[in-house]
Formats: C-alpha cells, structure tokens, sequence
C-alpha cells in the first residue's frame, strides 16, 4: 500500500505491470471498500441492540405495571386500563413490541439452533450461562406465543377483558401458575444475561475485570426483576 | 520397590482414514516416572499390542517441539482439549481417553487437520504488508509498554484448542474461531499493521466473522498460553462499532 502510494506521487504508473507480483499481495490491502457480505453481522448487531432497545425497556415496564396488583384489584385496572389506552397504542404494539420481539425470537431460535453445546466438558460460568441463554430463549418464545395468545389475542377477538380477573383466572390453575413462574424467571434471566453479552457485543466491557463488574451488576437486575415480577405473579393469587 | 509392577491405561478414539468410522482401543503400559501423553504414544509406537494383548497397528498422532510452542500435538484427552506434550500421565485421571478433535477433518487416529485455520488467517490479512520497490526505512517506533503486551497476543500457536473449545465453530457455523480474530487485534495494534486497519476489520465483518461469537468464552479458559482473547474479542467488537458507523455514514477517511 504505502509503497503503491509513493509510486502514484511520483508518476511512474508503468512499473506497476513488473511489479505485479509484488502488487498481489498489496492490493488485498486495497483498504476501504466495504465488503457486502456483512449481512450477518448487522443482523447479529440488530439482535443484540432489540433485545435491550425495546424488548428489555418493555420488559421492564410490563414487570412495574404488573407490580400494581400488590396494591390491589382497582389500582391494577387503572394502571392496566392507562396502558391499554395509550394513544396510537396499535402502532405502539407493533414497532415497539410484535416486530422486534418476532425479529428477535426467530432469529435467537436460528443462532440457538446452530451452536453445538457442550456443558459438560467445559463447565465454566460463561459457557453454563451461555446454554442458559439458548434454552430460555427456546422456551420463551413457547411461553410468549403462550401468554400473548391468553392475553392479548383473546381481548383482540373481544372474548375476554385485560383486567385482574383475567390473570387470577388463568393463575388459578397451579399448572399454569408454575408456568408462568418458570416463564417469568426465564424471561428476567434472558433479559439480564441478555444485558452483560450486549455490553460484550459493543465492545463497552472489554476488559476481564470490566466483565466480572458487569456479571455482578446483571446478577443485581436478575434478582430486582425476579422479585418484581414474583410479587406482581403472587399478587393474583 | 518390591511393589507390583505399576501400569497406566489408555483408551483411544481411532479411525484408519477420514471417512471411516471410529473405534475405540485400549492399551495397558508400564509406568514411567514423568511420563507424558506423548511418551506413552511413543511407548504403544515401539510395542502396538493392545491390552487383549493382540498385536495392532500404531497409533497415529502428531507432534513437534514437545514444549508446547508450535501446536501440533493437540487433542482431546479425558474430554478437554490440549496439547498431549504437556499432560503429564501423574496429573490425569485413569484410564486416560484420548480422542482426535473432531471439530477439524481426522486424517487418522489422533491427527488433524488444521488448514482451515491457516485459510482464516489468510481471509482476515494477519500479516503486515511492507513489500516494495526500496528500502522505505524504519517503521514508526512502538512504545515498549504496548510490545510487551501485544507479545502475549503474539504466543498464539494455531494450535486450535480455542476452536475445539467454542460451542459456535461446528459443521453447522462457518465461525473462524477466536484464533484469528485475535491475530487481527495484534495486527492491528502493530504500528505499521494499523495502517491497514480498516480492511482487517472489514474482513471479520464477514460471513462466518467476530459476530458468530456467542460469548461463551470457552475459548479463553482453554487458551494454552493465556491469550486475552475474550478481551481481544470485545476491543474488535468496539472497533467495529466504529468501523460500521464509519462505513454507513460514509466516511471517506480509511484509516486513522
């Protein structure tokens, strides 16, 4: 490259035909062009940065909104009617909810599904999390598709009303009260794991020590969350 | 000693050639003092009877330097991947499985080969381009503090226990494994290298890139020589942050 540029400055253009062979492998170096096969990893960027930017934030704030339940049937209504509505809430849904999570879901279940796991052997923190990861976001997207459809889906088709008693009936059952127990705790786990490989995945943790600070800090939303989000579950029984 | 005589076996995944199937055979040797994997492959070399005491053919493996500097000898021995010339028989539990890793084409038995990873040097440029016409001199200086840390990168010996290790380089990804992106961090960090930065960082920007790594960082707790290379992961992880913004918004400015 450097000795290509000199050449340019002084004008001797003809010696490159001899030195082509030289030129070979300099020109690999052609630097710049910006290569269009880096679909993979924009779409990786993309999984990454929707998992937090919404998905998580929502998470969040569907956790807190639920928490209302532990102040009772008409503080949940209220803060359950505010929500639902919100103005333009149908476009709210889809570009803050429905697309991103459906990008996320069917592209985890593609990333999950070609990594060959191997716990056993190299049972390390990092690689036990990193199943961890893979078999909760297989199982949430089950249990999302499960929830959205009792929920959302039924108030959608006018069969049923969001509101306390909806979730106290479906949490009467104990079957589906230990599902949503296991779903909620898989969601907060993928969300805060989530939250540490996002900080890898930008390169702002970079250092071992700078890794180890964030593992404790997801450790601390892991158990925040969890404990929001089993008060608000309890709430309904 | 007066002692019965003290053995040391050994069970080992073979196959004659690539396509075949693998079988497994046993071998029982006389203990050695410090004996190693290698010197006991060595041992079943000079006498291949197995512990049926049928007489077989060797066991296949490959080895170099012995002292765990040119990579050659790794495998899998009681399911972790490392190099056979440092696994000292006193330190490992019986019967001592050895298998080849198989994230790699076997050749037979215990030998790899490890080509893909010498191509995914070549597909990131790990190699600084100073050829030219004269003698352009001396290279800009580089701080000796940064040396002595870009020389812990520089122990990289393609050895491929990172590879073994990841959950993400299997035949249904086509990951390049942290290896190379490492190479690409010292390379980088190189002052004349740093001159062709962007194209490196382009090039892992690709298919098969730095974005196939899930993070298990396997690849760093099996690294034989301690290479950083979960931190080389995420500081190419930012550089690229920068690169793809750099290339979507257009910068004409390649490199620093």
């Amino acid at each position: 490259m450097s000795y290509y540029c000199i050449m340019m400055v002084c004008g001797f253009r003809c010696f490159r035909n001899i030195l082509s062979a030289l030129d070979a492998a300099n020109q690999c170096f052609e630097g710049g062009k910006i290569l269009d096969n880096n679909r993979e990893f924009l779409m990786r960027r993309l999984h990454s940065l929707l998992g937090i930017i919404p998905i998580g934030l929502f998470l969040t704030q569907h956790l807190i909104v639920n928490h209302f339940a532990t102040q009772g049937v008409e503080s949940f209504n209220t803060a359950s009617h505010f929500m639902a509505n919100l103005p333009f809430v149908i476009f709210l849904e889809i570009f803050v909810i429905y697309l991103p999570l459906m990008y996320h879901a069917f592209y985890g279940l593609y990333i999950a599904f070609t990594s060959k796991n191997n716990p056993g052997h190299y049972s390390y923190l990092r690689n036990m999390l990193f199943v961890a990861q893979r078999y909760t976001g297989v199982f949430l997207v089950v249990f999302i598709a499960w929830h959205v459809f009792e929920t959302r889906f039924q108030v959608a088709i006018g069969a049923d009303e969001a509101d306390f008693n909806m979730m106290a009936n479906i949490l009467d059952n104990p079957f589906m009260l230990a599902f949503y127990i296991v779903g909620v705790l898989a969601a907060v786990f993928h969300f805060a794991n989530g939250i540490w490989s996002f900080l890898v995945t930008w390169g702002i943790t970079q250092s071992e020590a700078a890794q180890k600070n964030a593992t404790y800090f997801t450790l601390l939303v892991f158990i925040v969350l969890s404990i929001i989000g089993m008060r608000a579950l309890f709430a309904f029984v | 000693m007066g002692e019965a005589a003290k053995t040391v076996i050994f069970e080992i995944e073979r196959r004659n050639s690539t396509d075949e199937d693998s079988y497994w055979e046993k071998f029982e040797l006389p203990y050695v003092m410090n004996m190693n994997v290698i010197s006991a492959l060595m041992e079943i070399r000079r006498n291949p009877v197995n512990i049926e005491g049928k007489k077989t053919t060797p066991v296949n493996w490959d080895m170099n330097c012995l002292e765990e500097v040119c990579g050659a000898c790794s495998m899998i021995i009681n399911g972790k991947a490392r190099q056979s010339c440092t696994a000292l028989v006193d330190q490992l539990e019986q019967p001592i499985r050895l298998q080849p890793m198989k994230t790699f084409p076997v050749v037979r038995d215990l030998v790899i080969d490890r080509s893909r990873m010498f191509d995914s040097l070549k597909k990131v440029k790990a190699w600084v381009p100073i050829d030219g016409t004269h003698d352009l001199g001396d290279g800009p200086r580089m701080p000796e503090r940064k040396r002595q840390w870009a020389y812990e990168l520089s122990k990289c010996m393609t050895c491929g226990v990172c590879l073994e290790a990841c959950p993400n380089v299997n035949d249904k990804s086509d990951f390049i494994g942290a290896a190379p992106l490492s190479q690409v961090r010292l390379m980088n960090a190189h002052p004349t290298g740093a001159m062709n930065r962007d194209a490196r960082l382009n090039a892992i920007m690709g298919e098969g890139g730095l974005a196939s790594c899930g993070n298990s960082q396997n690849c760093v707790e099996s690294c034989p020589k301690g290479i950083p290379l979960t931190t080389s992961i995420a500081a190419l992880n930012r550089d690229t942050t920068v690169q793809m913004f750099r290339n979507f918004f257009g910068s004409d400015r390649m490199v620093d």
